[in-house]
């Protein structure tokens, strides 16, 4: 094993990790009400751009400090980007609880072409960036070479890993992650109990805008670019991992995303990185065709 | 009904909660706009959206509590049928409207110059990517969201035919279609055997790989600087001022002076005859039983699925189907253009065929052709909007899905009378 499958080996993981947190937003909308979120790329793009705004905001009011502007960025982004998921699914999905099959999905096109544009016309179709917030890397010799670990890819790693956390947490032990869990496994009979479950599904989307949100900063600190587009790419291969984990598993969408990221970043590493995008998409229809529950999922089954 | 009292403490409240949110969600993004690492205010934006908000949910809100606003959120619960059947015996008048149509665009090409026919040119490529998306999307009910690759295999085989093999107009108008119908059914095989939803997020993906690769693949496809295409041929006469490939050009053939519109023309008159037999063959489809269960499966694929239909088959043909006429408007497309290059291939151009299906009405031939050519030509128009294009597609696609989801134009069928004596 040389270099530079370890230096793809971490750029992979930190990579992973992010579509990891992106795929949660994915895979816990589907498992609540069975829809492809196809907006949800979008909230992803509009974070980056609030992390960046947070960031220039900060440095106008004198705060450089990396850990108090981490915080801060994190705080808005996060806050805003839930209030984004919930006003997207409160505009163009509560509607259509009880329409066609087909209706929530046009509309999730609609919306995210709607955030697209309105990114493009209020901040530029230039590309936008931030600053090097942290400097410095660690340094792992294996034989001639070095692997190089920026203090960026450590943190990505911690605050990745910190969020999923926190999200098992909240899904697990509190009053609303066990209202979530029995409104995705049974909706009609969460209601019946006397849950709200319309203010579960807000609940659902502002988690995982969230999370996106979260992506949203850490995939910005790494790369330091982003631009209007940006969500779009990212959706379909975050949707990917969720897919590759098993739709509507939490583990799974984590899981997956890690091994997305693995995957892509040796692509890039070994045979080509101007097809890496066309692996990962061919990844998902493979897998879409051979395993269509994912890896964790469980198969579906279809009752009248 | 009595009249109900109008509850204005609440609309107050909604409105409020409105603008609080719209002041979060537009705040940052509008307000503080990026300039390198620095910054611009521009708070004068945010607050107008903001009052906008206000004062629409006021506005809304107050509408709603009349008993007109009632009667309309009562209209939207009922969810109609996917068909508006008509009283037997009905008698349509769409014949003469169609008819008028086509005379209209026979004499049109008379009176038009040579701008007016490229956009009319414009127009019917997209009526034909229209009719091919309605197919998958309004009668089967199959979210295609990478519609733009077969559209996109259309063009470049021409392009790439023309290149490599010698191939001209006239041989790859066929292959294309079969071409695309193929790529149709080995993508669509294995996804159509699943739930519905992962079929769009397969298609999206398909559709990426397809431009990616002809923009990477610099060798064989030029990559992002493109291919040029040859213009089509009448009977090997060229439209061209001077023979490229050893043929004559027309106006030698016949001794007339050359005009450059004429491949417009040509183009334009194939096109329409095209459209028309597409047209045609969509029309006796969906009244064969292949097209019936075409929306059956839409309607309730379970029902189909215990009665014995093979659904797996049924929705490979539509997918086929609309491929093979995606592929068809893709070398319309790049004769017409005389080039072709992947930027025309991007995921704006699928979303802007499925926004002519949708405002057309899903399954409706005559909602579609409509709608192609108002969104099509509409922007040529109103070349002072086209940065809002993008913004007004999305609004259209939410709003049409909230308050119309079967489109503008909805399928009418005439009803059947049972006749005396037979028992029914």
């Amino acid at each position: 094993m040389d270099a530079i499958f370890w230096q793809q080996m971490v750029n992979g993981l930190t990579l992973g990790a992010v579509y990891g947190l992106i795929a949660i937003g994915y895979t816990m909308v589907y498992g609540i009400i069975g829809m492809i979120n196809f907006a949800h790329g979008e909230v992803y793009m509009v974070s980056a751009y609030l992390a960046a705004i947070a960031i220039a905001l900060l440095g106008f009011f004198g705060i450089h400090s990396f850990p108090l502007v981490i915080l801060g960025t994190l705080i808005f982004t996060i806050v805003v980007t839930g209030v984004y998921g919930f006003a997207i699914e409160r505009i163009a999905y509560k509607p259509l609880r009880n329409s066609t099959r087909l209706a929530p999905l046009i509309s999730a096109i609609g919306m995210s072409l709607i955030l697209q544009n309105y990114v493009q016309l209020s901040q530029g179709a230039r590309q936008q960036g931030i600053p090097t917030l942290l400097e410095g890397s660690l340094r792992l010799h294996i034989g001639d070479d070095f692997v190089q670990l920026t203090y960026t890819k450590v943190f990505i790693l911690v605050a990745a890993v910190l969020g999923m956390l926190a999200l098992t947490f909240i899904i697990q032990k509190t009053r609303l992650g066990r209202m979530c869990r029995a409104t995705q496994q049974d909706r009609k009979m969460a209601q019946i109990l006397g849950i709200n479950t319309d203010r579960v599904i807000s609940y659902v989307f502002i988690i995982g805008a969230a999370m996106a949100g979260l992506a949203g900063v850490l995939i910005t600190l790494n790369y330091g670019t982003f631009d209007f587009y940006a969500g779009f790419i990212i959706g379909i291969k975050a949707f990917t991992a969720a897919v590759l984990g098993g739709i509507g598993s939490l583990p799974g969408a984590m899981l997956g995303g890690l091994i997305l990221g693995i995957a892509e970043a040796q692509f890039s590493g070994m045979v080509n990185t101007d097809y890496k995008d066309v692996f990962s998409f061919s990844l998902l229809v493979l897998i879409l065709i051979f395993r269509p529950q994912g890896l964790l999922g469980r198969p579906q089954v279809t009752k009248v | 009904m009595s009249s109900p009292s109008i509850d204005l403490k609440k609309a107050v409240l909604d409105a409020l909660m409105a603008g609080l949110l719209a002041l979060v969600v537009f705040g940052p993004i509008v307000g503080v706009v990026l300039q390198g690492y620095a910054f611009q205010m521009e708070a004068g934006r945010v607050a107008w959206m903001v009052g906008v908000f206000m004062v629409g949910r006021l506005l809304l809100s107050v509408f709603l509590q009349t008993a007109r606003g009632q009667r309309l959120l009562d209209s939207f619960e009922q969810t109609s049928g996917g068909v508006g059947v008509l009283p037997p015996g009905h008698k349509s008048r769409i014949k003469w409207v169609i008819l008028t149509l086509i005379v209209l665009a026979c004499i049109f090409p008379f009176f038009a110059n040579k701008y007016l026919l490229t956009v009319v040119i414009f127009g019917l490529i997209y009526v034909l990517l229209g009719l091919g998306l309605n197919i998958v999307v309004g009668l089967a009910g199959l979210l295609d969201l990478g519609f733009v690759g077969f559209y996109a295999i259309g063009a470049y085989g021409l392009a790439l035919g023309y290149e490599y093999l010698g191939l001209g107009f006239w041989t790859v108008l066929p292959l294309a279609a079969v071409t695309a119908a193929l790529a149709g059914a080995i993508l669509g095989f294995p996804v159509l055997r699943m739930h519905g939803d992962y079929l769009a997020i397969v298609t999206l993906g398909f559709g990426e790989i397809i431009r990616l690769v002809l923009n990477n693949w610099l060798s064989f496809t030029g990559g992002p600087n493109g291919m040029s295409a040859p213009a089509p041929t009448f009977f090997g006469l060229e439209f061209a001022r001077r023979a490229k490939d050893g043929g004559t050009p027309y106006h030698e053939f016949f001794g007339v002076s050359y005009d450059a519109d004429m491949k417009f023309l040509f183009i334009y008159a194939v096109l329409f005859v095209v459209v028309l037999l597409v047209l045609y063959i969509k029309h006796r489809l969906s009244r064969m039983p292949v097209g019936r269960a075409w929306e059956a499966l839409r309607e309730d694929e379970i029902a189909c699925r215990a009665m014995g239909l093979n659904h797996v088959l049924v929705k490979l043909s539509a997918f086929m189907l609309g491929a093979s006429t995606a592929g068809l408007a893709g070398v319309f497309f790049a004769t017409y253009s005389g080039f072709v290059n992947p930027a025309s291939f991007t995921f704006f151009e699928s979303a802007l065929i499925l926004a002519i299906v949708v405002l057309g009405g899903m399954g409706s031939t005559v909602g579609v052709v409509i709608a192609a050519f108002v969104l099509t030509v509409t922007p040529e128009l109103l070349r002072s909007f086209a940065d809002y294009r993008v913004l007004l597609f999305g609004v259209l696609m939410v709003v049409m899905m909230i308050w119309k989801p079967r489109g503008l134009i909805r399928i009418n069928r005439i009803g059947i009378a049972p006749r005396k004596g037979v028992a029914p």
